[in-house]
C-alpha cells in the first residue's frame, strides 16, 4: 500500500505490525485514547533499602524470561556501559528472544552483536543504530524486526502501550538506596535524564544502576523513588571521556562555514527572526556554525531569543551566559560545557514526552519557530533520510529530526551537495524518515532551495541575496560532478521499519544484497 | 602499451583512490574495493576500462581501491599508475591518449 511519501508498505509488514501505512504529519491531531498504565508492585513496608547485590540477582528479582522486553536510555552515549553489562548477564543465564526498547544504540554496544546472532535478542525498538549492530541487522542476522523510532514517537509507543517494556534499566549518574535518580554529578555525569523519566512512567520493573550510591534523600530527584523498584551498585555504568566530550572546536571547514553563513541570512531574513523567538539545531558542524553566526546577528540586531531546545552544545549554552536567550530547555547533553550549564537555574530539564511526544497535549517541538538539522540524503520532494546509509547499511539515528521538523514553523536542513561522491540531494532517498512535508528548506554549499509548499517563504526571500534554486536544480548539479548514482539493490526480506512519530510506517528496510557488477 | 613494472598511483584520502597496476597474463584483470561500490561500482568499472583503451593497454592486473573519487581522479590515478609503470614522466600525450 502507497503511504504519503510514495513508499509502497508491503501488506506483509501491516499484518505483521498491525500498523496503518503514514498518512500525513497532522493525520492524528485529536486523536483520542486510553493511556495504558504499567504493572506497580507496592512497597509498604520500612525497610528501608532497595539495593540488590548484581544485575543477576535484579534480573531475578525482575523474573526476567523469554521473549522479554528490556529497556535503556542512551545519555552516556558512546560511553555507555549499562547496555552491554544488562545484556551480558541475560545472555549468560540463557535467556532467548528478548527485545531491546533503546532510546538510541551506537558503536559503544558492537559487544551485542553476538547475542544477535545467537537469538538472544530478536528485536530491536531504537531511535538508530550505528556500527556493528547496523552491520548484523542488514545482513539478516537480527531474527525479527528492528523498529527505528523518533524520540517523540518512542514515547507515543510507550504512553499508548502498542510498545510495553517488562523492565527498564536506567544507568543513573548518582542515586540513592531508595531509587532517587539524578543526572548530575558521581563519575558518569550527563547532565539530564529525559529519555529514562519516560521508561520509569511506563515500564512494569524499573531498575535503577548507578556507580555513585549517595545518601537518602537524592533530590531533587530527576526520576523520582516512587516509580524505581531496584537498585543496583557497579563499578561503572559509563566512560566520563565518551559521554560528553570537550566543546568540538568550531569549525574550520570553509565549505561548512559558507552553508553556516546562508543559514544565518536565511534565518535573519525570515519572518520568524524576532524578539522572542525560539530556535534548536543538532551538533553537527555546520549547525554549530550557524548558532555562532546567529548569535553575532542578534547580538547586531538586538534581536532576544525567548528558548533554545537541545540536544544541547556549548554554543547554545553561551547564550545562555551571554545573556541572548531566556531559558534553555534539555534533553541530552553532548559537551561538557552543557553538562556544567545543567546548573544553571535557566537551564531546564525536560523528559522527552515534553521534548517531542506527538500523542501528549502539546509538546515543546510544537513550540519552535526554527529547527536546524542535518540529513544524510534529501530527494526532490523534500523527504529526508537520517538513518539508513546511500549503501543501503542502517547507519544512523532518527533521534528528533522528524519530531523538530514537524513541530517547528521553519525547518531547515544542511548538508553538503556531495558527501564524498555520495549526492546528498538525489531523486529518491534510499529510506525516508522525515516526509517532505516537514522539510522547508534545503541549505547546500551549492545553493539553497525551498520548499514549493512554502510560498510564503519564496516570497519573503524574493529579495534577499542569497544563492536560491529548485531542489532539481540542486540534485542536477549534484548528478552532473559524481554521476548519477545506481539505486542500491535490496533483497526482498524486510529486516527493519522506519516508524513514523505517529506510529505508522513511514518506510521500509531490507536485508542489502552483496554487490555484482552488471554484466558487460 | 605494455605494463613493464608494478606501479601506483593516488592515496586512500578521502575522495581519492589508490590505483596499482602490474602485468597481466593475458587479459584485464579488474579489482575494486570502493566505499561508494554500490551506487557507482558498474560505473568506474566502465571508466577503468575506458582509460585502459584510450592508453591501448589490454594485458593488465589493475587493482583500485576507492574512496568515492570522481571520474576525472580515477580516470588521472589509473593514467599515472600505467605511465610510472612504463617510466615514462615526461613528453606524455597531453590531448591524445590522456584524454583532457
Amino acid at each position: 500500500m502507497i503511504n504519503a511519501v510514495g513508499r509502497d508498505i508491503p501488506e506483509e509488514i501491516l499484518k505483521r505490525t498491525g500498523k496503518e501505512v503514514f498518512q500525513g504529519v497532522h493525520h492524528f491531531d485529536g486523536h483520542v485514547y486510553r493511556k495504558h498504565g504499567p504493572l506497580t508492585q507496592a512497597v509498604i513496608n520500612s525497610e528501608g533499602s532497595k539495593l540488590v547485590d548484581s544485575i543477576h540477582d535484579v534480573l531475578i528479582k525482575c523474573g526476567i524470561k523469554d521473549g522479554m522486553t528490556v529497556s535503556f536510555h542512551h545519555h552516556f552515549r558512546e560511553g555507555d556501559l549499562v547496555v552491554n553489562m544488562v545484556m551480558e548477564e541475560i545472555h549468560r543465564m540463557g535467556i532467548k528472544d528478548i527485545t531491546i526498547c533503546a532510546s538510541s544504540l551506537g558503536k559503544a554496544h558492537d559487544p551485542i552483536v553476538p547475542y544477535i546472532e545467537d537469538g538472544t535478542i530478536t528485536n530491536i525498538y531504537s531511535s538508530g543504530v550505528r556500527g556493528k549492530i547496523g552491520e548484523a541487522i542488514s545482513n539478516g542476522k537480527l531474527k525479527g524486526l528492528a523498529v527505528m523510532q523518533s524520540h517523540g514517537g518512542r514515547v507515543r509507543s510507550l504512553v499508548t502501550g502498542e510498545k510495553q517494556v517488562d523492565i527498564a534499566f536506567i544507568g543513573a549518574p548518582t542515586c540513592d538506596d531508595y531509587g532517587n535518580c539524578r543526572g548530575i554529578g558521581g563519575k558518569s555525569n550527563c547532565g539530564v535524564l529525559s529519555y529514562a523519566m519516560v521508561d520509569s512512567l511506563h515500564a512494569n520493573r524499573v531498575v535503577a544502576i548507578t556507580d555513585c550510591l549517595v545518601p537518602f534523600p537524592n533530590f531533587p530527584a530527576h526520576i523520582s523513588m516512587t516509580r524505581v523498584d531496584y537498585v543496583v551498585v557497579v563499578d561503572a555504568i559509563g566512560d566520563p571521556e565518551k559521554i560528553a566530550t570537550g566543546a568540538a572546536k568550531p569549525t574550520t571547514d570553509q565549505r561548512k562555514l559558507m552553508m553556516a553563513d546562508y543559514c544565518t541570512k536565511f534565518v535573519v531574513n525570515s519572518p520568524y527572526f524576532k524578539d522572542g523567538f525560539s530556535y534548536q539545531t543538532g551538533v553537527g558542524g555546520a549547525s554549530i556554525a550557524s548558532t555562532i553566526s546567529l548569535a553575532r546577528e542578534m547580538k547586531e540586531r538586538n534581536i532576544r531569543m525567548r528558548f533554545g531546545v537541545g540536544g544541547l552544545t556549548k554554543p547554545m549554552c553561551d547564550l545562555l551566559i551571554n545573556d541572548q536567550v531566556d531559558c534553555l530547555l534539555d534533553t541530552q547533553d553532548f559537551d561538557l560545557d552543557a553538562v556544567e550549564s545543567v546548573k544553571d537555574l535557566r537551564h531546564y530539564r525536560i523528559s522527552a514526552g515534553q521534548y517531542a511526544d506527538p500523542f501528549n497535549k502539546g509538546a515543546v517541538v510544537n513550540k519552535l519557530d526554527f529547527v536546524i538539522l542535518a540529513a544524510l540524503e534529501v530527494d526532490v520532494n523534500f523527504n529526508c533520510n537520517v538513518v539508513v546509509g546511500s549503501d543501503g547499511v542502517i547507519t544512523g539515528a532518527q533521534g528528533g529530526h522528524p519530531d523538530t521538523a514537524a513541530g517547528a514553523k521553519c525547518a531547515i536542513v544542511i548538508a553538503p551537495l556531495l558527501q564524498g561522491r555520495i549526492p546528498a540531494v538525489c531523486t529518491e532517498v534510499t529510506t525516508v524518515t522525515t516526509p517532505g512535508e516537514s522539510v522547508d528548506v534545503v541549505i547546500t554549499d551549492y545553493g539553497i532551495a525551498i520548499n514549493p509548499r512554502r510560498q510564503d517563504l519564496i516570497e519573503a526571500m524574493k529579495d534577499v541575496d542569497l544563492p536560491f534554486k529548485t531542489i532539481e536544480e540542486l540534485r542536477n548539479i549534484a548528478y552532473s560532478i559524481a554521476g548519477e548514482p545506481e539505486k542500491v539493490e535490496f533483497q526482498d526480506r524486510i529486516v527493519g521499519i522506519i516508524e513514523s512519530r505517529d506510529g505508522t510506517i513511514m518506510d521500509v528496510v531490507r536485508q542489502i544484497k552483496p554487490f555484482e557488477f552488471s554484466e558487460e | 602499451m605494455e605494463i613493464k613494472k608494478p606501479a601506483a598511483a593516488g592515496t586512500l584520502e578521502s575522495s581519492d583512490c589508490q590505483v596499482t597496476v602490474e602485468a597481466g597474463s593475458g587479459g584485464i584483470e579488474f579489482s575494486l574495493d570502493s566505499a561508494v561500490i554500490n551506487q557507482y561500482g558498474n560505473q568506474i568499472r566502465k571508466v577503468a576500462f575506458d582509460t585502459l583503451k584510450n592508453l591501448g593497454v589490454n594485458n593488465v592486473r589493475l587493482t583500485i581501491v576507492d574512496k568515492g573519487a570522481l571520474d576525472c581522479t580515477i580516470r588521472a590515478r589509473i593514467e599515472a599508475a600505467v605511465y610510472r609503470s612504463v617510466g615514462q614522466t615526461e613528453n606524455l600525450p597531453w590531448g591524445g591518449a590522456i584524454r583532457s
